[in-house]
């Protein structure tokens, strides 16, 4: 039971990291500085909940709005480049917050041991669940509402005209402009809200694993929080929640009895779903099960 | 209402606009021609502030926008379309215009009501844009999937939908059939019946001689001509700088 409750943890994370990305690649905007947001939320409500004694929900809160903080700032001169240099600029950055991450130490004493972050060795102990007495059913749930909550309001966000907005910039940036859009406010916007939700992601994955270090914010977990909004497609936002399962449920874990070969039949299935669904998994007739899907009429 | 004083613009060197002035009263359709690379396209991208002028300055109604960035210029009131259509072809027909579309001045319901709101009333107007345009039966299609000249249409609403003063028309006889440009002739039309300010950048003389009540001609980023449509044909410049020669 423990192993499916860790994967159906892991797959909520993957699948915040994975909306996130996708919020900014509506807006054309391919970010590998999600990784970055989720490590400052990882620490900064790891920080709160264990040398603060901040209740939880407050320190994913507050955690989240330190991350979005910094997306913010990002925002500014990601407006200015496009494409592959805007990939590398965000690289930089998450490799910059993964660095001061491995450098900081902030050691505090709490009944007679040494708690917070501990540079190279990591941040351990971040055991706000287990001291609060959490089962492992209560976490689960508790990241999939967050996950679910965060599904909808992106779904909701089509409903309404900032979604047609996001994608216009996503799709034409000078179309955009000529139509009266202020591309600064729409982008900025979209990089604070994913800021926002890899932040939250950040501070649940801290406290569910008790433990971070810089090894767990590395540029292949950036790279896999926009392969899956590319590989599940930007029709809508199940597309992500389909490509976390496909890769991480049924690639990752559901090859595990392969050994060595899974790396290479992971590749290669990749390849084959991106050559016969190049709009993404979303697309696959078998997922146009509800109305959920479906454009929205006038 | 649209007054250009003087503008300049230089790519590496090379003048694209020089020393360009000329004026479009409110009501009226002016026709903006002259033969390839006589700098007419960015004449418009410098009214509408895709790149800005190095020099002189443009206003709108006395008020000067020259340093404005493109959103800004459209909420003072201009706005334009495209030589190769640029729609949101992922978007559906209706959020094409969604988009786009300012809201009343005298509706005071704020940007939170517009921008994550479901007014009923942006949908009327919505559709009222639609059907006026010509795509009453498309609400709902992807943009995409129109047809050319549906397409064309579709530039036409958007560009109507942000409530302008001044219709910049970039080349919309493009690829038209004689009939698609008789239609688009009504179309702009109707647009001055509506109080709009066109201006029309065109090959298509069909098209130009038939719908404008002024004429201003380039070549080589310097205007060479304006008046009626009758004295243009008849003006010796323009036939030698469309002709070439003697």
């Amino acid at each position: 039971m423990e192993y499916y409750f860790g994967i159906l943890q892991n797959i909520g994370f993957h699948t915040l990291l994975g909306l996130s990305a996708y919020l900014l690649l509506l807006t054309g905007q391919l970010s590998m500085a999600q990784v970055g947001f989720f490590a400052i939320g990882a620490y900064a409500s790891g920080i709160l909940t264990v040398i603060y004694g901040v209740n939880i929900f407050l320190a994913l809160g507050v955690g989240a709005i330190i991350a979005s903080f910094f997306a913010f700032l990002v925002g500014f001169p990601a407006l200015r480049i496009k494409g592959l240099m805007l990939v590398i600029a965000t690289i930089a950055f998450s490799e910059i917050v993964r660095l001061y991450f491995f450098n900081l130490r902030w050691l505090v004493e709490k009944d007679g041991v040494e708690v917070g972050p501990d540079g190279a060795q990591g941040f351990r102990e971040i055991r706000y669940f287990a001291a609060n007495g959490w089962e492992p059913y209560h976490i689960v749930s508790f990241i999939w509402i967050v996950v679910i909550l965060v599904l909808f309001a992106l779904w909701w966000l089509d409903r309404v005209k900032a979604g047609s907005v996001l994608r216009a910039v996503g799709e034409d940036e000078l179309a955009a402009q000529s139509s009266g859009i202020n591309l600064t406010v729409v982008k900025v916007s979209a990089m604070t809200g994913g800021g926002f939700i890899a932040g939250i992601a950040g501070g649940l994955y801290a406290h569910s694993t008790t433990y971070v270090d810089h090894n767990s914010f590395t540029i292949l977990l950036a790279t896999f929080a926009v392969a899956y909004p590319i590989l599940g497609g930007l029709k809508n936002v199940f597309g992500t929640l389909f490509a976390v399962i496909f890769i991480q449920g049924i690639l990752i874990e559901g090859l595990r009895f392969l050994g060595d070969y899974r790396n290479l039949l992971f590749g290669l299935l990749i390849i084959l779903v991106m050559n016969f669904y190049p709009k993404g998994l979303i697309n696959i007739p078998i997922f146009n099960w509800s109305k959920l899907v479906k454009r929205r009429d006038l | 209402m649209l007054k250009i004083k003087n503008i300049g613009k230089n790519f590496g060197g090379v003048k694209a606009v020089d020393d360009l002035s000329f004026n479009v009263d409110k009501g009226e359709i002016v026709g903006l021609i002259g033969p390839n690379g006589s700098g007419k396209s960015t004449t418009i991208n410098l009214i509408c502030g895709v790149f800005p002028v190095d020099l002189g300055n443009i206003s709108v109604d006395d008020q000067n926008i020259s340093s404005l960035p493109t959103h800004e210029r459209v909420a003072s009131g201009i706005s334009r379309t495209f030589q190769n259509i640029r729609l949101f072809k992922d978007l559906s027909v209706w959020q094409n215009i969604w988009v786009a579309l300012q809201q009343d001045s005298d509706q005071s319901s704020g940007w939170m009501q517009e921008w994550f709101g479901n007014s009923k009333l942006q949908k009327e107007k919505i559709k009222e844009i639609l059907v006026f345009s010509g795509l009453g039966d498309r609400f709902n299609d992807l943009a995409g999937n129109l047809s050319f000249g549906e397409q064309r249409r579709l530039e036409l609403a958007r560009a109507i939908a942000s409530k302008p003063k001044l219709i910049l028309l970039d080349e919309p006889a493009a690829g038209m059939n004689s009939d698609e440009v008789a239609d688009l002739r009504q179309r702009i039309l109707d647009l001055k019946k509506l109080g709009l300010t066109v201006l029309l950048v065109e090959h298509v003389m069909e098209l130009v001689m038939n719908v404008v009540d002024r004429i201003v001609v380039l070549n080589f980023g310097k205007k060479i001509a304006e008046g009626s449509p009758e004295n243009i044909q008849n003006n010796k410049d323009v036939q030698k700088a469309y002709l070439g020669g003697a």
